[in-house]
């Protein structure tokens, strides 16, 4: 059947696999062909991925990405890839005058530096093959919009912003694509620790023009949609998936 | 940990209210600069300041002075 957003044939790392977005992107990839390496922190949670992917040969490590030893351990276990997804991200939300060094080293570790120093490790190792793409899940938060309390949030998911432009250009002599997915809130449980209520969500949600959020499967399709040959001519692109919220 | 101390500390939450005018009794929800960025900015002084975590919804359950003290204190 004709497919130009086929993932036949290619290998596909993805960060932050075991919930969320990263979880769908490793479901959604295998059913589109793909052999999907999962990586995460939480084995039981991460095998729980690894059982729902959908065909054979799929790969699960489980990886601190935060550690240089972690860093490690995934590079070397690594199979030959023909696509990254650097997807694992976290938060914490508080408003500007309360930051601390620990929680902005926090959210940049995990947000901004991991992803960065593996896209760095896998490239230096070769492991990322010549016409490989690579993309990362930013944000609409940070380049596109402020919202309170998101400061430590915005900071790491705008400094993506500059590093996959940057990263394109570096990368396009060797054929590699860099993009960016840009969702505006998606349903999952990066709001889980607390910080908000469901009625806080409720209200939030009215303020999508599509009056609702995103669903995680909505963002990997676009993530496929950059995997694929078929964006073959795209790379330092980033795609706003908001339900509209940007447009107001 | 006092009441009368714990009511200071919300110079840093609440810029345009006079603190001194504060009570236990005093509904914060009330208070002209009472925002959802106050509440965010309560929970972060409260994690700073006494080491303990309070949820959104735990906030939500309360409204005066005393019973956010009284829940702090609870965790403490």
């Amino acid at each position: 059947m004709y497919n130009p957003y086929s993932l036949v044939d290619k290998t596909i790392l993805i960060t932050g696999a075991s919930s969320g977005i990263g979880k769908a992107t490793a479901i959604e990839c295998s059913k589109m062909g793909a052999k999907v390496v999962v990586t995460g922190r939480d084995e039981e949670r991460l095998n729980q991925t690894l059982a729902e992917l959908d065909g054979g040969g799929h790969l699960s490590i489980i990886a601190d990405l935060a550690s240089e030893d972690g860093v490690t351990t995934l590079v070397n276990q690594c199979p030959q890839l023909d696509g990254l997804v650097n997807n694992a991200g976290s938060t914490i939300m508080v408003p500007t005058q309360f930051i601390s060094r620990d929680k902005l080293l926090q959210v940049l570790e995990v947000n901004t530096i991991s992803p960065i120093l593996l896209t760095q490790r896998l490239l230096k190792n070769k492991k990322l093959s010549k016409g490989a793409s690579v993309v990362f899940t930013d944000s609409i938060s940070g380049v596109n919009i402020a919202s309170p309390g998101n400061v430590l949030y915005s900071t790491s998911k705008a400094a993506i912003y500059g590093f996959v432009k940057n990263a394109a250009l570096d990368l396009s002599v060797k054929n590699i694509r860099v993009n960016a997915v840009c969702p505006g809130m998606i349903d999952t449980h990066i709001l889980d620790n607390g910080s908000v209520t469901s009625e806080d969500v409720e209200a939030d949600m009215k303020k999508y023009p599509l009056k609702r959020y995103g669903r995680p499967e909505e963002v990997a399709y676009a993530i496929i949609y950059f995997l694929s040959d078929a964006s073959g001519f795209t790379t330092g692109a980033n795609l706003v998936i908001d339900g509209g919220f940007t447009l107001q | 940990m006092e009441i009368k101390e714990f009511i200071s500390r919300f110079e840093d939450v609440l810029e345009d209210t006079d603190i001194s005018g504060l009570t236990a009794e005093t509904n914060f929800r009330e208070l002209d600069d009472w925002s959802s960025l106050a509440a965010l900015s309560t929970m972060a002084m409260i994690t700073d300041e006494y080491d303990v975590a309070i949820t959104a919804d735990e906030m939500r359950s309360t409204t005066t002075f005393q019973q956010l003290f009284d829940l702090v204190s609870s965790k403490l």
